[in-house]
């Protein structure tokens, strides 16, 4: 009997030992929806960022997960004095991982082929103020613009403006051939996407030897996945009513980080009686944002009062313009001559809209306000709302981060014509120092608070979950990324 | 014979053609732009145009519908607008869990209904008729997902004996392909058992009222005999055309069931690409279901000519 007690220990002792000596060295990391395809310089959808950013692809530059933007493919640049000339220094013995090199001529197709006549690059506009690139000699680039923008850098550092190889270009959708850490492995669709490590990255090689991005789009049934240990990590979970067993479960961590995206009930300001300020600012004193944060994701989120979320660089703390003030809402309205106000609230399918819908209509009423509610799914909303502006309101997450130029744009669905931003967003592009450059941002986010041309609810929470050996992902999420380059698990 | 399956067949032809055309248009009125969906909302309308051209989508509707069908004649259904890879290719792993998820629960409710059906005519008016109808009438009007979702709760979350969701792929072995299966087929089955299992009780109980069942017996064969032998087979041809009528049930359930379990088959396949425009594979996925149901149809009518050779030869 002694014995085999004996037996039994050293076996445990050796099985603990095996386990601490191998430390794992892939991952599975579980997300909502699978992407329409890998290039993600032909497409928006926030999951084609998620597999490619950093991870298969690299540009001249890229944003870290503070939310500022750090050299990458460039190893350092230099700015002529008008704000107008940028000369980048390449880094030398890049390959791509078909085995193409890495220079000047690639950073100029890249860049031309996004602004081409038949360039389907979903941030087109992010390329406009180039001029020209040259390539003096291999390992610089020379990039020119029209005029100076102080917003170029970041731009560039978009999943968008990722350096591509000609040899390549045309199948990186199903194909994609990068330069960064991780190589494309295999895509099973409709349940995976797996990644292996670059065994030739030119930096910093990764931890980890196999990725494999798994897609379970139904909440419970991801839930269920994270609990049972079938997925490792989950970095942006949708359901936060079920974070609560994660919390309770000693092998998980949960992770709570904000993320660039703004949830805001968008208001046709080109429709009475939505043109009124007073109308504006009424609506924005009757919804209560904390209760709603409660509501819609039990209570993670972070309410804002403009256009601008905590992790964008210049953030400015706004939340008090408008408080929760029923009373003051009425007022307002009656000042207005819009008592008894009926409005339609468009709802696309995600659950910040439905179920935010469903309490925003509830706390206007309070104030004496009629609201009907029509879901919409996603592609009649860009139809009929976002192309043709034909709406009172409606609640919509905007994810791009540092993206105050859409209310200085002529034409944008929500018809916010005001010269002064205009203006002052043109200031703003022209600011040569960074100090003046945050503190114009920090400008911008007042005067669109003041104005209310959307009520501005809250930061989409980036609710993460993983196993508590895995270390290395992201908190918050500036950009859509998820960012693989330093996971790994510990022992 | 052969006259009723021609007419058969043409028919079968033209109606598909006639879904095609119905599809094409409903797909071309819904509203929503494949390429607005793809490029989002800060895309420029120089990159809409030029993924319009991309895509083909600049063209007329009527070129584009008879390239389509073209090609879908040939069996080359076209490319898929959001994968970019053919939809051939997309097909093939989809339909290796459907199939098999739409033959299973075809069998469990076939299986399950012929058993409680004649169960229930043999022992009509007693208790476990009474009892078996009665689970059976709670089972007409319990819905798929509903069930889905109670077998998750019990045999996946509690008993731990069957997977939440997803498939596990047949790389390894039937047993793995077939264990992630198992909960969504009877979700889907028994529903349809329920109705099936009805039909057959009636069925059954006319035909055991028949002259010749009495004869059966009268010439000495015993009570389970003549059941079995002869009011059964008797029996079978609304049972047959009730399976006919729930193979489109079934079709459409699969699309339910497949998202509730998460798994990568056809109904999923078209339900995303519904949701994200992707018009050629909804057009193909849609046409494909029709002309399965056709011709499932079609299949069922050639059993009523085995059934019963009086039908085939276009009298009574």
């Amino acid at each position: 009997m002694l014995n085999l007690t004996k037996w039994a220990l050293a076996s445990c002792f050796i099985a603990a030992s095996l386990t601490t000596a191998m430390a794992k060295d892939t991952i599975t990391v579980g997300q909502v929806l699978e992407p329409p395809g890998l290039d993600p310089t032909a497409g928006a959808a926030a999951p084609i960022r998620y597999i490619t950013y950093g991870n298969l692809f690299e540009g001249l530059v890229r944003v870290v997960e503070d939310g500022t933007v750090k050299p990458l493919l460039a190893e350092s640049w230099t700015v002529s004095d008008d704000q107008k000339t940028y000369s980048f220094k390449l880094r030398q013995g890049v390959k791509f991982h078909d085995g193409t090199p890495f220079d000047c001529s690639i950073v100029k197709f890249s860049y031309e082929r996004a602004v081409s006549a038949d360039s389907t690059n979903a941030q087109k506009g992010l390329f406009e103020p180039i001029e020209k690139t040259e390539c003096p000699d291999p390992a610089t680039a020379v990039v020119t613009l029209k005029r100076p923008a102080s917003n170029f850098l970041f731009n560039m550092a978009w999943g968008d403006a990722v350096m591509i190889a000609p040899s390549s270009a045309a199948d990186n959708k199903t194909k994609p051939v990068g330069t960064g850490p991780f190589t494309f492995k295999e895509w099973a669709k409709g349940d995976k996407v797996v990644l292996e490590k670059n065994a030739d990255y030119w930096g910093e090689p990764a931890k980890l030897t196999e990725v494999t991005f798994k897609f379970i789009s139904d909440p419970s049934a991801a839930a269920a996945a994270v609990l049972a240990g079938n997925v490792d990590a989950f970095p942006m979970f949708q359901a936060a009513e079920l974070v609560s067993q994660f919390q309770s479960d000693p092998n998980l961590q949960v992770e709570v980080g904000s993320t660039s995206g703004k949830v805001v009930l968008s208001l046709n300001n080109a429709r009475k009686p939505f043109n009124d300020v007073r109308v504006r600012q009424a609506l924005a004193h009757a919804i209560d944002r904390k209760a709603l944060v409660e509501g819609t994701y039990s209570g993670f989120g972070t309410t804002i009062g403009s256009h601008y979320s905590p992790v964008e660089p210049g953030y400015v703390d706004l939340n008090e313009t408008y408080p929760y003030d029923p009373g003051k809402a009425q007022q307002l309205l009656q000042e207005a001559g819009a008592e008894g106000l009926e409005m339609t609230i468009m709802l696309p399918p995600p659950a910040y809209a439905r179920r935010g819908g469903e309490i925003v209509a509830a706390m206007l009423s309070e104030v004496g306000v009629k609201v009907n509610l029509v879901p919409i799914e996603f592609a009649q909303w860009l139809d009929q709302v976002f192309k043709n502006s034909d709406f009172d309101a409606t609640i919509i997450a905007h994810a791009e981060a540092r993206d105050l130029d859409i209310y200085a744009r002529d034409k944008y669905y929500f018809n916010y014509q005001n010269p002064e931003y205009k203006a002052l967003y043109k200031s703003f592009t022209l600011a040569s120092t960074e100090a003046e450059q945050l503190d114009l941002a920090g400008q911008l986010q007042r005067k669109l608070a003041a104005d209310e041309p959307n009520v501005f609810l809250y930061a989409l929470p980036k609710i993460g979950v993983w196993n508590k050996k895995v270390k290395g992902l992201w908190k918050n999420m500036p950009v859509p990324a998820d960012d693989q380059t330093q996971t790994y698990w510990e022992n | 014979m052969i006259s009723f399956i021609g007419g058969r067949l043409v028919s079968l032809v033209l109606t598909t053609l006639v879904a095609s055309v119905i599809v094409f248009l409903l797909m071309q009125v819904l509203p929503g732009d494949p390429a607005v969906l793809m490029l989002g909302m800060n895309a420029d309308p120089d990159a809409i145009a030029a993924l319009h051209r991309q895509l083909g989508l600049d063209q007329p509707i009527w070129i584009r519908y008879l390239h389509w069908i073209g090609g879908f004649v040939v069996g080359d259904f076209g490319m898929s607008l959001t994968y970019s890879v053919p939809i051939r290719e997309l097909l093939g792993p989809r339909i290796l869990v459907t199939l098999p998820l739409a033959l299973l629960s075809m069998a469990i409710s076939v299986v399950v209904a012929i058993a409680i059906g004649v169960y229930a005519a043999a022992n009509r008016g007693k208790t476990g008729d009474t009892v078996v109808m009665g689970i059976a009438q709670v089972g007409v009007a319990i819905p798929n997902f509903w069930l889905a979702l109670l077998f998750i709760l019990l045999f996946a979350l509690k008993l731990a004996w069957f997977p939440a969701s997803g498939f596990a792929g047949w790389e390894g072995g039937i047993w793995s392909g077939l264990h992630s299966l198992i909960l969504p087929a009877f979700a889907l089955g028994l529903p349809l058992a329920a109705i099936l299992g009805r039909v057959t009780r009636s069925a059954v109980i006319e035909t055991l009222g028949e002259d010749f069942i009495r004869t059966a017996r009268a010439k000495g064969l015993t009570r389970s005999g003549a059941l079995w032998k002869h009011a059964v087979p008797n029996a079978l041809i609304p049972v047959v055309t009730i399976i006919g009528l729930q193979f489109s049930f079934l079709l459409a359930g699969t699309i339910i069931i497949e998202n509730v379990f998460n798994l990568p088959g056809i109904g999923r396949l078209v339900f995303q690409a519904i949701a994200q425009r992707d018009l050629v594979t909804v057009q193909t996925l849609v046409t494909l279901l029709a002309a399965s149901v056709i011709t499932i149809n079609f299949l069922i009518d050639l059993v009523y000519g085995y059934l019963d050779p009086r039908l085939s030869r276009g009298g009574h």
